[in-house]
């Protein structure tokens, strides 16, 4: 049943609107979205969890005049369908009218076939394949005489959308991604991290190579007193600043409750800082159409440091009077539209120089547990994690323990003086991200760790 | 039910399995959210399906789906066999577990007040009316409301014989409010980060009393907005219950799971300061009043279950006893290597999410002789400080940053003036060696957190946190610019 094609997923969407009008309601919604996933996990150089799943959820927004109804259910049976009506049914007769409720999205412009969202070399990936790349890893590690940890994941996506305004849609993609941490015999540790659509396009073992080099070359890591430092971070760690950006400001939803630091035409990062969401793009994890049914559009962020726009759904798109840009996520959703098909834009610098800018500096490879401090200022504490070196004379001269910073990213975006002319793609918090290295001309550190 | 356990058990053993658990499971939750007086979203929702768990020559495999069909089950254990085979082509380590009594029996949620029977129209009026009374407050940008429960019927079955039914409830509610003013966002809610939760029916809910303690929490966010900002420097610090329940959630739960002090997360949250060497050479992780234990049996607490996922009792087990590491969170896979047997806490998120060791409910026991108020007036120069609003913490656990919504100022025993902005850093052995006040049972109460994020795939964890109050000298306090 997980491989059942995208139309008949559609079939049941359309059935369960149908079954939402004829138990009285004004307009109706439903997603149903159907998931084939496998994830192969490794640590300690050996497979320790395997796991694969079929599951399917079917979300109903069930609206009386301007009273809004949700429910979901993974039970598709007759029985569990009549109980998701009358679950939804009995919500949206209960609750206030939302006043500004707009009404359910109409159709918005065609739905682009997206032949580079799907690869059948994901979807058919074996239990077998992924061990496979796992070994790679763990060769790799063997050679290095380091210890590998990660995961090989592959997702089939199954997502069909339908609405009593005629919206339909209906779409599979693919994705797939391998990180490895490396741990060598004297503390150090590596990172290596690939997502691609086609899980036979990610080099396993080269990533494993990666990581168990970091890993070799981060032993006996020195302890460093925090301060301000200009540093280099890797696209690891560039996605924490876009992910985090995108969570606290790029959302309409954030700047309609005025939480957002985003204002249209405001510069909040160098000029070297373009940053824009789209669906469409192969280079990322694409995605054609949103959750609730409407045409991804692709949306400028940040061009040349200034913000430039925001991401809507149908409703934040009413409130604002523009047309939804195709960001909505599955109701009940208190966050608002996401932008989940992120891209910087690459610069001129080969990634191989950008240390070469640093008199002083650090070089870090990624971030660690990050969490706002201040929201709105987009102040951010995190650690490093993984590969932190000290830059000296444009040269890597020591790994250094790892440290606290407590930094807003705004001011970071700000300060960022080079950016690599190559990018890589990578796994989000919510979606696919596609970022280069980067070069910034101070960054806070402000606590120290044992490792 | 007995029926399909069964039936997938058969199938793995025919395939080869040398042992297999099966869990069917169906979960039904509900939430609601009022924002500034306007109910913004009422939701149920309503899952099932099964997982059947595997080993085949040592190794593991694991695979789940929604149909829960004969057909479905028979290609689910098979798929399982095959995943497990293929894990075997990368193995070092054989798994062994241990031996424990097959488990047989039910276990329930002790519920006064079934929170899925109350009419919906009752549990928004509560959330309307606590949120009416925070928006009595002038100055405020907007308040939030919530109320959600869960439930989950669970049928857990082993190729050892065993086979129990648990009916778990859990149910939270909460307020928010926030109040702006240009770059300053300053926000107080009531009871805690989490958003309230017990393992509980909606008597829960009432004992909060949200209508209550909405307007004085209100009132605090507005009046933050104008506070000074809480000075940097080295301080004396207080942790009320709702700050300190998260500081035990992440500096003595997470390292003391003994699946990421062998490394078995180290790809995704990370590993553990916490090495099995120090149990040997009785670590001092904390003062002498420092004394944690994981209780799966625990009145009200997130945690509390009749069996693990793995079929292993509900149990009492200590981490820290009088300061000194005396243990570990642990499955039926780890606990041999240290000697022990499982100590019960392998907990799945779901069926379709195998069973990773997870904390139960991690609490502070309560030291006699001082209430939480004596340890305030005993406090001559300090800071009191509430509601955790960040959390960061490394990939070993030592270094940790929080943030909380509210600081009082301490001053000659008494509670003064609000500060904000507060944050406070530290390496965790010594933040817990500098603990020289618990507060006594007075003020110990059952606090938890419903999305503790562990594993690939992720998964939410239920944990429930039953905490007092404690005073730390000389902690790191941090103030943002």
């Amino acid at each position: 049943m997980g491989s059942t094609p995208p139309g008949e997923w559609l079939a049941v969407a359309e059935r369960v609107v149908a079954l939402a009008m004829a138990a009285g309601a004004t307009e109706a919604e439903a997603l149903v979205s159907a998931d084939d996933a496998q994830l192969t996990r490794f640590a300690n150089s050996e497979i320790h969890q395997n796991v694969a799943e079929t599951s399917v959820g079917c979300n109903l927004r069930f609206v009386v005049g301007k009273r809004i109804g949700v429910a979901s259910t993974g039970r598709l049976h007759d029985d569990g369908l009549r109980r998701l009506v009358e679950r939804a049914g009995a919500i949206a007769r209960h609750v206030e009218e939302l006043e500004d409720w707009a009404g359910l999205p109409e159709p918005a412009g065609p739905i682009l076939d997206l032949p580079a969202a799907f690869a059948t070399g994901t979807a058919s990936s074996s239990p077998e394949e992924r061990a496979a790349g796992a070994r790679a890893v763990i060769a790799a590690a063997d050679a290095a005489g380091v210890t590998a940890y990660g995961s090989f994941a592959t997702t089939t996506e199954r997502l069909a959308v339908a609405n009593s305004r005629d919206v339909r849609a209906a779409g599979e993609r693919t994705w797939s991604q391998l990180i490895t941490v490396s741990m060598g015999p004297d503390g150090g540790t590596g990172y290596a991290e690939s997502a691609a659509v086609d899980a036979t396009a990610i080099d396993a073992a080269a990533l494993g190579r990666e990581a168990a080099a970091k890993a070799r070359a981060t032993a006996a890591a020195r302890p460093i007193e925090p301060g301000d430092y200009p540093v280099v971070l890797e696209e690891y760690a560039v996605v924490d600043l876009l992910d985090m950006l995108g969570y606290l400001g790029f959302s309409a939803l954030a700047v309609q409750e005025e939480r957002s630091f985003v204002e249209i035409g405001k510069r909040v990062g160098s000029d070297l800082v373009t940053i824009w969401d789209d669906g469409a793009d192969p280079a990322g994890l694409p995605m054609a159409f949103d959750y609730e049914g409407l045409a991804k559009r692709r949306v400028s962020l940040i061009d040349h440091g200034v913000c430039r726009g925001l991401v809507y759904d149908a409703q934040t798109a009413a409130r604002a009077g523009v047309h939804s840009t195709g960001h909505g996520l599955p109701a009940p959703n208190p966050y608002g539209p996401f932008p989940l098909n992120m891209l910087m834009a690459p610069g001129t610098t080969p990634r191989d120089e950008l240390i070469g800018g640093l008199d002083r500096g650090l070089l870090v490879t990624r971030f660690h547990y990050t969490n706002p401090v201040h929201p709105k200022l987009a102040i951010v504490t995190g650690m490093t994690r993984d590969g932190t070196f000290l830059v000296e004379g444009g040269r890597i001269v020591a790994p250094v323990r790892n440290l606290r910073f407590t930094q807003s990213y705004l001011e970071a975006i700000a300060g960022v003086s080079a950016v690599a002319s190559e990018r890589r793609t990578l796994k989000g918090f919510l979606g696919g991200v596609v970022v280069p290295a980067v070069r910034i001309d101070a960054f806070t550190f402000t606590g120290a760790t044992e490792h | 039910m007995r029926e399909l356990t069964d039936r997938a058990l058969d199938t793995a053993a025919r395939r080869g399995a040398t042992y297999a658990d099966v869990r069917i499971v169906r979960r039904l939750d509900e939430s609601i959210s009022v924002k500034s007086g306007r109910l913004e979203g009422a939701s149920s929702g309503e899952s099932e399906g099964f997982g059947v768990r595997v080993l085949v020559d040592g190794a593991w495999g694991f695979a789940a789906s929604h149909r829960l069909e004969t057909p479905e089950i028979d290609r689910v254990a098979a798929e399982a066999v095959r995943i497990a085979r293929a894990s075997a082509t990368a193995l070092r380590r054989a798994v062994a577990l241990d031996d424990r009594p097959a488990a047989h029996g039910t276990y329930e949620t002790p519920v006064a007040e079934d929170p899925f029977t109350v009419p919906l129209e009752a549990k928004i009026g509560d959330l309307l009316a606590a949120d009416a009374a925070m928006n009595r407050v002038k100055g405020l940008a907007y308040t939030e409301s919530m109320y959600a429960a869960q439930r989950e019927w669970k049928t857990f079955a082993a190729s050892d014989g065993s086979f129990t039914e648990q009916t778990i409830t859990h149910v939270g509610s909460a307020v928010e409010a926030n109040a702006v003013d240009g770059d300053e966002h300053q926000r107080r809610s009531y009871p805690d980060n989490g958003g309230g939760w017990q393992a509980a029916g909606y008597e829960h809910v009432r004992r909060l009393d949200l209508l209550g303690n909405a307007e004085a929490y209100a009132d605090e966010a507005v009046a933050l907005l104008s506070a000074p900002q809480c000075p940097p420097g080295r301080r004396t610090i207080v942790l009320d219950p709702s700050q300190l329940y998260m500081q035990i959630h992440e500096s003595c739960g997470h390292p003391t799971e003994l699946d990421r002090v062998f490394g078995t997360e180290a790809s995704y949250a990370g590993t553990s300061f916490l090495t099995t060497d120090k149990l040997e050479s009785g670590f001092r992780y904390g003062s002498d009043l420092v004394t944690i234990v994981a209780d799966a049996t625990a009145a009200g607490g997130m945690g509390t279950f009749g069996w693990d996922d793995e079929g292993v009792a509900a149990q009492s087990v200590p981490l820290i006893r009088e300061g000194i590491l005396a243990g570990y969170l642990t499955s039926r896979e780890t606990a041999p290597r240290i000697g022990r047997r499982s100590g019960g806490a392998m907990r799945a998120d779901g069926w379709n999410r195998i069973p990773l060791i997870r904390m139960t409910n991690i609490n502070l026991l309560p030291v006699a002789g001082m209430s939480l108020d004596d340890i305030v007036a005993d406090t001559d120069d300090g800071l009191y400080l509430a509601q955790c609003r960040s959390w960061s913490i490394d990939d070993r656990r030592l270094n940790f940053q929080f943030a909380t919504e509210v600081a009082y100022e301490i001053k000659g025993g008494r509670k003064g003036r609000l500060l904000k902005n507060p944050t406070y850093t530290g390496i965790t052995y010594e933040l817990w060696r500098s603990c020289d006040a618990v507060g006594d049972a007075s003020s110990y109460r059952m606090l938890g957190t419903p999305n503790c994020g562990k594993g690939e795939p992720g998964q939410a964890g239920h944990i429930g946190h039953a905490v007092s109050g404690a005073r730390f000298r000389n902690v790191q306090v941090g103030v943002l610019d």
